[in-house]
């Protein structure tokens, strides 16, 4: 055994590979890139035939946003890298976790496994854009702050999206149908309890109960 | 103490920017011109890497700078790097040539984007040279079994010289209280005293501190209450801490289990979690020459594997052992005896935020961005991992975390990994950010140790355990000791207060993910262990489940783990485990649950059961310090980890009790140590609600008696004829505002303003002291109030279950805790917390778990949705909640910590449910799943390989 060399071809290799590939599919490492690249000379791997354009105009929290995108790029790495916008955490970069949920059109979505592409000519909500322009929070964040919900709080931003936009179509859930509409998010802090009271709180203040 | 502020709910000053996205985490930090690097991790259990070619990858236009091992600072051994890591030749670095788990780091590639620098890594040409690996601990202990290391398969420690000698010669066993001694600064237990399981020897705090050998922190063991003196000089420095480190190598697992958390010394109670400090060759303690641990081979017989039954644990030699009362004798008198196996698995910390990093050096100083549970103590650890030195190097570094997106013991500095941004960032002379992604995590983001576990205990009819006699196998990963074996014995000690007790531990080396304290670690394994056991005695004696608790529970300052030095076992400072078991029954309808308890109604049946758990929950000797500033508010600074537990807020609320002072004339600063902390122990070991309460609680009154000692030089009168309240200072119809008291310290200067420190206060506090001088009235002071006994928290958890018996799969109805954690600081919180300790254990009942493939020894179950940490669909429909609101006669506030205490209850209660439903037979390994009970139920036996590791 101790004889085998192990080389670049060889299969033992492979689990970094599709680490790396993993990386891409996720578009983790491409979108970062032009958050450095701008007037870079590797920036320039971006239009060949048949690629999408790359200027876009998005409508992030009802601004309109000129933003250079490759194709590959997820929302997630655009709104944190290029739009400024780290309130959307990436927990997971897999559609596992939730912690990148935004909505778009009103429908919670995870922003890690969204390209930004198909977002055009689409509402995009962070949370950086849920309070009013005054710095009123919206209900949910004020359900939030009223029952001290959450511990660590780095799933917070996704849970408070996912329970917006679940609240939209339905406005006045139990809290086992709550449950149910935000289980697409994980909070390792496990603190389900005082969450589940926090956002029903939220959503009572919501319809202004 | 007037209750105001402490016992209220009340909002964080960090939640609005949580809940409006502007908190940043470590990866929301930016800097102009950013790099980004990847890691190349090693595809293989075990290899050496033969051939490294990096001349295709530098030669890519944006890529920056490759760092390797060799760019590392070379290893002084017994420094800690944190994480419980301590440099040795054998211990773990940030990047390696020989990987000793798939996923270990071997370099890292600067570039100006994330794909670049990962196109980088594929360019790079490596040739491994593949090594032999374990991945299962028994199969290592076969005869002929492999070795996860080249020099063996577990830690053993010489024979230590004379007066050091543990029973049988067991080298972790002997040592512990060793561990505790010389870093304690504590008197008493030279090393390897034979003394195990240390008192105060806190995981986490236990013996080796940052290294600066300064300070002391409190002693172990009954009566030694008070803090003692501060240590020698920080000139003492690096011996001293190095002979810390060394000693408790020797013992640390057992230190560790002993608990306690430790003191708040500099020099000890560091950032390095608990647990063993393997520091071959470290300079020795007091009395020792060097005689640290190191890596040998141990194999069990093919007689000690014969020995056991199908599906009962084999008993060989252990590495680590103590002992109280007549075991053998107990037993014999004991009118039931139960034997009984139970394997755990292998879980991920798996924190939402990984570990991601940011660095750049600004003139020498370095500028790092890390997610960390520990804030002041993770500083030296990094100061060590980029080759600076803790001692004089201080003032070098900026460290930044200001929220930290969970930790669970992963975090206790987190700081191995944040050596490779801040070497990156030097080489390349640019800022650096290491984004760490939810696979690399699962490699380099620590792991809670299964246990294999087996236990022997004899009843008397009443249901009073006479006698335990356990061995523990701890699935230690490939690098340094842990404490979880070890610590799993003292918590039974504890929880169920046998007569007699034998414990036995071995840790086993295996090619996984390097181990760490993960919440209750070795306590929520030992509570696994013996609460189905419990469940069951009472069950075959037909006994209440909850008298059964009842009458093994702790109570007072119940004693816990074996003998310490001078043969006296030590105690705990207070427990009111009946009051919780009764309170419990109570809220919970447990008569009315028992009686429908696995009674069948069409194709379901329930289950209830309770369980006890305890953990370690607090430490002493931390300082507290403020500054009442001009402008009236009270300006307190924290060193505390903003982890999410709202310790780093609420233990300041005490101040502003003292203070008689609304809580929003105060402004908390934390989470940047260019911003003045004071020395503050780790958030960890559940120690910071206690330790920090009692810091607070000095400088509270410390802040008081200055404030009517300057009202005095300014307005006449004695000083004791003031009186604090609402933000002013008044007495004898003179009075003056907070204010008014800060401009006149100023002008009084000298120990008024922070131009003089006081006395007694630790160095780095004094160093935040000196940079606050002259900002108003500067107070600082450190706890030195008494204590008798070793701080714990308990928990009793009670769970209701539904099993439909034609799926196997359950849920889980109801789940009520009680916690018995001292004075209640901030309920909400409290209760959170206790919700989310107890959901950590459920989780390890329910579905966590690790999945490897023995043949190649790699993990297939690398992200959320293979190793199953519980969703919120998996939470108890109902939980109810209590605390028993006891002050703690042990501490001026009364508070103990929470953090950990829940885990084992959680997982306790909801196996002992399942239990009640579906029989005592069906399982005897966690996670119990649906297959697992749906084979069984129908074959009528257990049907779950009993032993094998990862499945």
């Amino acid at each position: 055994m101790e004889d085998i060399k192990m080389t670049e071809e060889a299969p033992a290799n492979a689990s970094r590979r599709n680490f790396i590939k993993g990386v891409i599919a996720a578009g983790a490492a491409v979108s970062s890139a032009a958050y450095v690249f701008r007037g870079n000379p590797l920036s320039g791997q971006a239009s060949t035939p048949g690629s999408v354009e790359r200027l876009l105009t998005l409508t992030v929290n009802g601004q309109e946003r000129r933003v250079d995108v490759m194709k590959q790029e997820t929302l997630a790495m655009t709104l944190r890298y290029k739009l400024g916008l780290t309130g959307t955490k990436i927990g997971c970069d897999r559609a596992e976790c939730g912690a990148c949920t935004v909505l778009i059109d009103d429908i919670p979505r995870y922003s890690c496994s969204t390209l930004t592409h198909s977002v055009r000519g689409r509402k995009v909500l962070t949370i950086e854009g849920l309070a009013s322009a005054d710095g009123t929070l919206h209900p949910v964040q004020q359900g939030v702050v009223a029952e001290q919900g959450f511990q660590c709080a780095f799933c917070m931003p996704g849970f408070v999206m996912a329970t917006v936009g679940y609240l939209k179509t339905h406005p006045t859930p139990t809290r086992q149908e709550l449950a149910h509409g935000i289980s697409g998010n994980l909070c390792r802090c496990q603190d389900y309890d005082k969450i589940l009271t926090a956002l029903m709180k939220g959503a009572e203040l919501m319809r202004g109960v | 103490m007037a209750n105001k502020l402490i016992g209220q709910n009340y909002t964080t000053p960090d939640l609005v920017a949580k809940v409006t996205g502007q908190a940043r985490y470590a990866e929301d930090h930016r800097a102009e011109g950013m790099l980004f690097a990847k890691l190349l991790l090693s595809p293989m259990p075990h290899a050496r890497v033969t051939r490294i070619d990096t001349s295709a990858a530098l030669a890519m236009p944006g890529v920056k700078a490759i760092l390797t091992m060799d760019d590392l600072p070379g290893v002084t051994p017994g420094q800690t790097l944190g994480e419980g890591v301590v440099s040795t030749a054998q211990g773990e670095l940030p990047l390696t040539m020989e990987p000793v788990y798939e996923g270990e780091p071997i370099l890292a590639v600067a570039a100006v984007d994330e794909y670049t620098a990962a196109e980088a890594i594929e360019r790079i040409q490596i040739d491994f040279e593949p090594l032999p690996f374990a991945i299962d601990p028994l199969v290592s202990l076969r005869p002929g079994g492999p070795n996860a290391r080249l020099q063996g398969n577990t830690w053993l420690t010489p024979p230590p010289a004379a007066g050091a000698a543990g029973r049988g010669g067991a080298p972790a066993a002997g040592a512990p209280a060793a561990a505790a001694a010389p870093a304690a600064g504590a008197p008493a237990a030279a090393p390897g005293a034979g003394a195990p399981a240390a008192g105060d020897a806190a995981r986490g705090g236990a013996g080796r501190g940052p290294g600066r050998g300064e300070g002391r922190g409190e002693g172990r063991g009954p009566g030694r209450g008070a803090t003692p003196p501060e240590g020698g000089a920080p000139g003492r420095g690096e011996g001293r801490g190095a002979g810390a480190a060394a000693a408790p190598a020797a013992g640390a697992p057992a230190a560790a289990a002993a608990g306690a958390a430790a003191g708040g010394a500099e020099g000890r109670g560091g950032p390095e979690g608990r647990g063993a400090a393997p520091a071959r060759g470290g300079r020795g303690g007091p009395g020792g020459p060097p005689q640290g641990p190191q890596i040998q081979e141990l194999k069990w017989t093919a007689e000690d594997f014969a020995a056991a039954e199908e599906g009962q644990l084999p008993l060989g030699k252990p590495a680590t052992e103590w002992i109280f009362g007549d075991v053998d004798a107990k037993l014999k008198e004991a009118d039931l005896v139960l034997d009984e196996t139970f394997v755990g698995s292998s879980t991920g910390h798996q924190p939402l935020e990984t570990r991601t990093a940011m660095a750049y050096w600004e003139n020498g100083k370095l500028h790092l961005y890390g997610s960390t549970q520990s804030t002041v103590q993770t500083v030296a650890a990094i100061l060590r991992g980029v080759g600076m030195d803790p001692a004089t190097d201080t003032d070098k570094i900026v460290f930044v975390s200001e929220y930290t997106g969970g930790g669970f013991g992963s975090k206790i500095p987190g700081s191995i990994n944040m050596a490779i941004p801040a070497l990156l960032a030097k080489k390349a002379n640019a800022p650096v950010q290491l984004r760490i992604t939810r696979e690399d995590e699962h490699y380099i983001g620590r792991a809670r140790p299964a246990l294999h576990s087996r236990v022997k205990v004899g009843f008397r009819k009443d249901g009073k355990i006479l006698a335990i006699d356990g061995f523990a196998i701890a699935d230690n990963g490939p690098y340094n000791s842990q404490g979880d074996a070890g610590a799993a014995g003292s918590t039974i000690s504890l929880c169920y207060q046998p007569e007699a007790m034998r414990w036995r531990t071995i840790n086993v080396l295996t090619n996984t993910p390097p181990k760490t304290s993960q919440r209750a670690p070795g306590g929520m394994q030992g509570n696994g262990l013996m609460e189905p056991v419990l469940a069951k005695a009472a069950r075959k004696l037909g006994i209440d489940e909850v008298e059964i608790h009842r009458i093994n529970a702790p109570e007072g300052k119940a004693p816990l783990g074996p003998p310490a030095a001078g043969g006296r076992r030590n105690y705990v400072t207070s427990a009111f485990v009946k009051q919780a078991l009764d309170k419990g029954a109570e809220i919970f309808n447990w008569q009315e649950k028992k009686a429908r308890s696995g009674k069948r109604v069409g194709t379901k049946v329930r289950g209830a059961g309770v369980a006890v758990s305890a953990y370690t929950a607090g430490s002493i000797g931390f300082d507290g310090l403020l500054v009442i500033r001009p402008d009236g508010k009270v300006q307190i600074q924290s060193g505390i980890g903003n982890l999410g537990t709202h310790s780093v807020m609420d233990v300041h609320r005490v101040v502003m009790e003292l203070l008689d002072t609304p809580w929003d004339q105060c402004e908390l600063v934390w989470g940047d140590t260019g911003k003045h902390l004071p020395w503050t122990c780790i958030s960890a070991g559940s120690q910071t609600t206690h330790a920090m309460t009692r810091a607070a609680h000095a400088v509270g009154t410390q802040a008081k008696k200055m404030l009517q000692e300057v009202a005095s030089k300014a307005l006449g009168g004695s000083p004791a004829s003031y009186q604090v309240s609402n933000g002013r200072v008044s007495g004898g119809g003179r009075s003056m505002t907070f204010a008014q008291a800060a401009n006149k310290a100023i002008e009084l200067g000298g120990i008024y303003d922070g131009h003089e420190a006081p006395e007694g206060i630790n160095a780095f506090t004094r160093r935040s002291v000196a940079g606050l001088a002259g900002q108003g009235l500067v107070a600082a002071a450190r706890d030195t109030y008494p204590r008798d006994g070793q701080s714990q928290s308990y928990v009793a958890g009670f769970a209701e279950v539904e099993v439909d018996v034609e799926t196997g799969a359950y849920k889980i109805l109801d789940f009520a805790a009680v916690a018995d954690v001292g004075t209640v600081l901030n309920p909400r919180s409290l209760q959170g917390q206790t919700f989310g300790g107890a959901m950590l254990g459920i989780g390890h009942a329910i579905g966590q778990h690790w999945v490897y493939d023995q043949h190649y020894g790699v993990p297939l179950a690398k992200r959320f949705y293979h190793n199953k940490p519980p969703t919120i669909l998996d939470a108890p429909a109902n939980f109810t909640f209590a605390a028993l609101d006891i002050a703690d006669p042990e501490t001026p506030v009364g508070a103990r910590g929470i953090g950990e205490p829940p885990c084992g209850a959680g997982l306790g209660a909801v196996m002992n449910a399942i239990a009640a439903a579906v029989g005592d037979e069906i399982f005897r390994r966690s996670p119990v799943t649906a297959d697992m009970i749906l084979t069984s139920l129908e074959s009528g036996r257990r049907t779950t390989e009993p032993l094998t590791a990862h499945i």
